[in-house]
């Protein structure tokens, strides 16, 4: 089961940086760049998973009873404010790249080169 | 580089990358394992020690309260770098004033669309506050409430004009609570310094499982959690939304 | 003890307090606080340093001490390389806040709240004891440097700059996430201590190795080596110089310090045994991020890309200093990182303060234009000749050790690159020093490109040099001296650097508890320079000022071996194109070659 989850989190990588790299528009590539980022929320969580187990939270089960991995929970909570903060700063940018080169095609925004 | 040869390198080494993976991946132990010594212990003992029942919680905001600090300044320099590099130039000032003046006539939104907005948006700062507070006990905690409040803040928009998310919550508000949600954060740990001489060391009463009030200092840390974030967010979306009306009033 | 949580919560503190006033304080006041919030890092680093100087110290976070050999909460480990870096961070950060005291461009206090920030991730991730608080901060320390680089949205190369910068870093994030998955996969445990305790046991196999090529490569982006480092010049050229004091001195020398720390405390177990072949992989990474470095630099005719560049060659140089898997030559790459950290720092201001007096920054435009600033000049030729090696300066004893520790391993040629490298890239320093302050020589080629945007000045011209602008650049070079003649540093240098490789007893301080210690048994003599070093340093000034005279006064292409190379290098500036997709390729093409020769050198 957890091979599947595997091979999700490796494609996901791939297919979202192979977005970025071939984007035409800023905000295509800061999407791409979010479901490059998304395959390690799917690792993680594929690391912690345990067959027939509970969530960790012990509010109606008995403590002992067998849970998932809740330290790459709270990793998971982690990576996924590393990525909205990346994603609000690079659409700001976008944002600013439209005013200044007239564009959001990376292959317009070419002032620095050499 | 042509597009075409960005695209090859770049699949050239997406199969290189893919193969390593692969074997990497081939070694982690499969899901019939019991859990790490690490994750164990936390999940046998997290309950009698910290009085609160989700264990996920309590690990983000004690046992690896550190890590949270640290997320929790990421989204305070979130909000700084957006604003910085949002911040208006000279001319775009002028721009604002006629902006302003613009939506004062108002924009039409149509019937459903307000009614909708307005029914949502006392439901769900309810349901941030209750995700807040309740993090040591359920799912939720500080991050998700805060994410729920920031939604909130959009439904104003939704359901009226970028005035009224003005109105209801000016940028200045949103900045201080963002602040003290963050620099918050930090004094509990110099409380844990001050009073239990480490830093981050849970240093308030326990209390009984179960209850609101549970966990020591984990509820306040939530609290800091839950004003940072829905703070942020809100400078966030605000900057953002600004760059729309400075647009439209481009344009038209 | 409670000293160790403050170099990270003062920093937190000051910045969320400014950002909490913002809308009532003064800016003098901003720039004040923010100044002794980094002066109070740097006073309780510099206390720490001294402290860990004879015993490695731990700290817990939130009063979790291991249980039975597991870490429960995160530690922060003060030993003198870790508490080092913190301070040399520090005195940096006052040294660019001070600089910007005068600075007009700086538009409202948000600046010093992202400086403060950024200081804290920098020491954060120089201490911290666990893997993902380490990833934390380093993400931290990053994205406030995404935003400090394109802190002047008002001009369109500060977009580009940052973007470039941001995406491609992130890229780097990723895959040092996928290594800590995987790590975590098979140990079970995020502190550094305990995964080292887990995989030494057993031979490396396929996860293990891909786990190092993957957090390296993390690591190795933030560095800038040669593929990852496109991304550098764009951004050293669009910071304003406040920001490039910090991202040159520190922040690439980071990556090599985490790649450093987390190869011996957790890998050096498992990976032990192929050492020799994991030295070919690096050295080789480290020549080719030198000399590729040192070729952009003597091509470029924009000040602060020639910096850049300049930088990521010596990037270079630290790491073949790192990768060479040896005490001496890690103990040499410590000290010339701190002791050319310094001088990078205060060839930054005083292009900084060229660009302050002029409005520009372009070999070209500035043609005689520096004759006014003599002093400025005559510092910044100083500071080149130390970055050639000129005696007694730290980059010249830096350098030396870590020859001294190749030729140990038998790497003795290396001496070769060290020579070579300072002197193309002093060559080109020099040649731009006599362009713009003499007015000398040839007319550098081009200028701006006809049809760009005009590079709008950092701040309106002046007509005089700030006293804090010279003074910054005058302490920073005293430093750099300062290190150089500082009594027994080498000798301590190579005692840390002992302590940092021996993983046995890192893991041993590291799961101890709170205040476990390991006093080091053994003398360390300090290295004193022999009579070979001094003729190496005159050699590499000679080369240096000799290229100068070449490039200023004869034509490159008539030069021997001049046509050969036009194309190649021709080339490779056209690779540095701009694109963010062209470097996100490369990040990815680099990736696959670097594991490949890892697995090949650590599989069999």
């Amino acid at each position: 089961m957890t091979a599947v989850a595997y091979v999700v989190a490796v494609w996901l990588l791939l297919i979202g940086l192979y977005g970025a790299v071939t984007s035409r528009h800023l905000v295509h590539l800061v999407v791409c760049l979010t479901v490059a980022q998304s395959s390690t929320y799917v690792l993680l969580l594929a690391v912690g998973y345990r067959d027939g187990a509970d969530a960790p939270i012990f509010a109606d089960i008995p403590v002992g009873s067998p849970v998932v991995d809740p330290i790459v929970q709270a990793l998971t909570l982690t990576d996924v404010v590393v990525e909205a903060t990346v994603v609000a700063l690079l659409l700001a940018l976008t944002v600013q790249a439209r005013k200044r080169f007239g564009t959001v095609d990376p292959d317009g925004i070419r002032e620095l080169h050499g | 580089m042509s597009p075409r040869g960005r695209a090859w390198l770049f699949v050239g080494g997406a199969l290189g990358m893919a193969l390593l993976l692969a074997w990497g991946l081939a070694g982690v132990p499969g899901s019939d394992v019991p859990l790490g010594r690490y994750a164990g212990l936390l999940a046998d003992h997290a309950v009698a020690e910290r009085h609160t029942t989700n264990v996920v919680i309590a690990t983000a905001f004690d046992y690896r309260a550190l890590d949270t600090l640290g997320e929790e300044f990421l989204l305070f320099v979130a909000a700084v770098g957006t604003t910085v590099l949002l911040r208006a130039t000279r001319e775009e000032r002028d721009e604002e004033r006629a902006a302003r003046l613009d939506e004062q006539r108002g924009v039409a939104t149509s019937d459903s669309l307000r009614a909708l907005g307005t029914g949502l948006v006392g439901p769900t700062v309810v349901l941030g506050v209750y995700v807040t507070a309740h993090g040591q006990l359920t799912p939720g905690g500080g991050f998700q409430g805060g994410v729920v409040l920031a939604a909130a803040l959009l439904a104003v928009y939704v359901a009226g004009t970028w005035l009224a998310l003005r109105h209801v919550a000016p940028v200045s508000a949103l900045e201080l609570s963002e602040a003290v949600g963050a620099g918050g954060f930090v004094l509990v740990g110099i409380g844990g310094l001050l009073f239990a001489a480490v830093f981050l060391e849970n240093f308030l009463p326990f209390g009984t499982k179960g209850d609101v009030l549970s966990g020591g200092m984990v509820p306040l840390a939530n609290l800091a959690v839950g004003l940072e974030v829905a703070g942020a967010f809100g400078v966030i979306l605000t900057e953002l939304l600004d760059q729309i009306v400075l647009r439209r009033s481009a344009s038209g | 003890m409670a000293l160790v949580p403050l170099t990270v919560a003062i920093p937190l503190l000051a910045a969320g307090a400014l950002a909490a006033v913002k809308p009532l304080s003064p800016r003098r006041s901003a720039q004040i606080a923010s100044i002794a919030a980094a002066a109070a890092v740097a006073a309780v680093s510099g206390v720490l340093l001294a402290r860990a100087g004879g015993e490695t110290l731990v700290y817990w976070f939130g009063g979790w001490e291991p249980r039975g050999h597991v870490a429960v909460g995160i530690s922060f480990l003060v030993d003198p390389v870790s508490a080092g870096l913190v301070c040399f961070a520090a005195v940096l950060t006052v040294a660019a806040l001070v600089f910007a005291l005068r600075y007009v461009d700086v538009a409202d206090d948000l600046f010093y709240v992202l400086m403060l920030v950024f200081l804290a991730g920098m020491t954060g991730f120089s201490l911290a004891g666990d893997l993902f608080t380490a990833f934390v901060f380093f993400e931290l320390m990053g994205i406030s440097a995404y935003a400090l680089a394109g802190y002047n949205v008002e001009q369109r190369a500060p977009i580009e700059g940052s973007l470039n910068f941001a995406v491609t870093n992130t890229a780097g994030s990723f895959l040092l996430l996928f290594g800590i998955g995987l790590l975590y996969g098979r140990a079970g445990a995020l502190n550094l201590a305990q995964l080292g305790e887990a995989l030494a046991p057993e031979s490396a196999d396929g996860l293990v190795i891909v786990a190092f090529v993957l957090i390296a490569a993390g690591f190795l982006v933030k560095a800038a080596a040669v593929p990852f480092h496109f991304w550098l010049a764009d951004a050293y050229a669009v910071a304003r110089t406040p920001v490039c004091i910090l991202l040159a001195a520190v922040m690439s020398e980071l990556g090599l310090y985490g790649l450093a720390r987390v190869y011996w405390a957790v890998f050096s177990g498992s990976l032990g045994p192929s050492h020799e072949e994991l030295r070919i992989v690096l050295v080789a990474l480290g020549v080719l991020t030198a000399l590729v470095g040192a070729a952009m630099t003597l091509l470029q005719g924009h000040l602060k890309r020639l910096l850049a560049f300049a930088t990521m060659a010596y990037v270079g140089l630290m790491l073949v200093g790192v990768g060479l898997l040896e005490a001496e030559a890690l103990a040499g790459a410590a000290v010339f990182v701190v002791g050319d950290g310094f001088l990078k720092a205060a060839l930054f201001v005083c292009v900084g303060i060229v660009q302050h007096r002029t409005g520009d920054v372009d070999e070209a435009d500035l043609h005689g234009a520096g004759r006014p600033m003599r002093w400025t000049g005559l510092v910044l030729v100083v500071a080149t000749a130390a970055v050639c090696s000129l005696p007694p300066f730290g980059a010249f004893l830096g350098k030396s050790m870590i020859e001294h520790g190749a030729s140990a391993v038998d790497y003795g040629w290396l001496v070769a690159l060290y020579v070579a490298v300072p002197a193309l890239v002093g060559a080109a320093l020099l040649r731009a020093a006599a362009r713009v302050f003499l007015g000398v020589g040839t007319r550098a080629p081009g200028g701006r490109d006809p049809g760009a945007e005009p590079e709008e000045p950092e701040s309106e011209p002046e007509s005089r040099t700030p006293v804090s602008m010279f003074a910054t650049a005058v302490a920073l070079l005293a430093c750099g001296l300062a290190i150089g003649l500082w009594p027994g540093l080498s000798g301590d240098a190579v005692a840390a650097a002992h302590r940092f490789i021996d993983r046995a007893g890192y893991a041993a301080v590291g799961l101890g508890g709170a205040g476990a210690t390991d006093v080091r048994e053994g003398h360390f003599s300090s290295y004193t320079p022999a009579a070979h070093d001094y003729l190496l340093a005159a050699l590499t000034m000679a080369g240096a000022a000799g290229l100068a005279w070449l490039s200023l006064f004869r034509d490159p292409r008539r030069l021997p071996g001049g046509r050969v190379l036009q194309r190649p290098l021709h080339t490779l500036r056209r690779l540095h194109s701009g694109h963010v997709g062209d470097y996100l390729a490369w990040l990815a093409a680099g990736t696959a070659v670097f594991g490949g020769c890892c697995a090949l050198a650590l599989g069999t």
